[in-house]
């Protein structure tokens, strides 16, 4: 059964059609990029995956469920913004997380952190944005999810940070479970990535196996995507 | 030694190239044991399902095999290893010689090509050795 399932799936802000009848399947062990240019739809989907937003029409559902707490309890979210509280020390912060997330795993969080030689007695306000961000994906890849839905992870980080990050989710890889990362940075990204979504207007452009672009066309996804979504003519 | 792909290949058949060369040189030697698929995918930042499928075809051409539960080992068959050394070779030699004909050398020159290079190298070998 996918872990992600979107039917008809249309998201109307005001009378601007965000999504347009997406249909849409991600399976367990997968790791999906969601590709597309700015506004093409990519946070409202994973808003919607997430339950923060409801379906103008069609359905999303979570391992079979429509979002609600209890799926909310298999995905763990990454938001595109820092969603933590700036005056929390480290410490505070994984008390939260263990207050609200059964399945948050504090002694792997705590490793990984030690590893980024990151003091659990800081606070999130000392630091700097890039550390910010290393401490939000550490959180959410410390929960054993069957989702993770990551938006934007690696948007605005140097190249060391973003190695780390693509390092990070590789490392808490679970066949079991499905990630799902946004993002228009593809030529960073690819090489992690079973299969991509690309995101155009709202609609699917494309939905396809890395690997088959790789081999059923001999170009990167990067240099797909500047294709399907070039933006003049010559 | 750090991992580097191309994005417009399929990287599965990149990674079964660089794992049958450290096989085949040595670099991992017979009936040792591989990194898991979550540990390579990690150090050679890939998709962990691209490590697997390199994986299985590699045990399918026998030079990997999967002890259960313990995981995933060198073959300890060094027929196997040597073959697959000279496979690559050929590989090697065919990507040369299409290069060769592209440049408009018939196989028949690249030998003789070949030959004089070969007779030039003995030459500085010689000199070398203070003949």
């Amino acid at each position: 059964m996918p872990i992600l399932e979107c039917n008809n799936l249309t998201k109307t802000y005001a009378g601007v059609t965000a999504l347009d009848h997406i249909d849409l399947a991600i399976d367990p062990g997968r790791i999906v990029g969601l590709l597309g240019p700015n506004g093409s739809g990519k946070t409202t989907l994973i808003k919607l995956a997430a339950g923060l937003l409801q379906p103008t029409q069609g359905q999303i559902l979570i391992d079979g469920k429509k979002p609600s707490p209890e799926t909310n309890a298999v995905l763990s979210y990454l938001p595109e913004r820092i969603a933590l509280s700036q005056w929390m020390k480290v410490t505070q912060v994984l008390d939260f997380f263990c207050d609200f997330y059964k399945d948050f795993d504090r002694a792997a969080a705590e490793a990984m952190l030690a590893q980024l030689q990151i003091a659990p007695n800081q606070v999130l306000k000392q630091m700097s944005k890039g550390t910010k961000e290393k401490v939000q994906l550490i959180l959410a890849m410390s929960r054993k999810a069957k989702l993770y839905l990551l938006d934007e992870p690696i948007g605005g980080v140097d190249p060391a940070t973003r190695d780390y990050i693509l390092h990070t989710i590789l490392s808490n890889y679970n066949p079991e479970a499905a990630v799902i990362i946004s993002t228009h940075l593809i030529g960073d990204v690819e090489q992690i990535l079973d299969e991509v979504v690309f995101l155009s207007r709202g609609q699917i452009a494309l939905h396809d196996s890395c690997e088959a672009i790789r081999e059923q066309q001999g170009k990167s996804v990067d240099q797909l995507f500047r294709e399907v979504f070039k933006c003049w003519e010559n | 030694m750090s991992w580097e792909f191309q994005d417009h290949l399929p990287i599965y058949a990149q990674l079964m190239d660089t794992l049958k060369r450290r096989i085949v040189t040595g670099r991992y030697l017979p009936g040792e044991k591989l990194p898991s698929v979550r540990e390579l995918a990690a150090e050679a930042g890939i998709n962990p399902n691209t490590v697997q499928r390199a994986f299985s075809e590699l045990e399918r051409d026998g030079l990997i095999y999967t002890q259960r539960a313990t995981g995933k080992y060198v073959t300890e068959n060094e027929a196997d290893i040597k073959s697959a050394r000279e496979a690559l070779a050929r590989t090697q030699v065919a990507d040369f010689l299409r290069a060769m004909q592209s440049l408009g050398f018939s196989v028949g020159d690249v030998i003789v090509l070949l030959q004089s290079f070969k007779e030039s190298e003995e030459e500085i070998k010689h000199a070398d050795s203070g003949m």
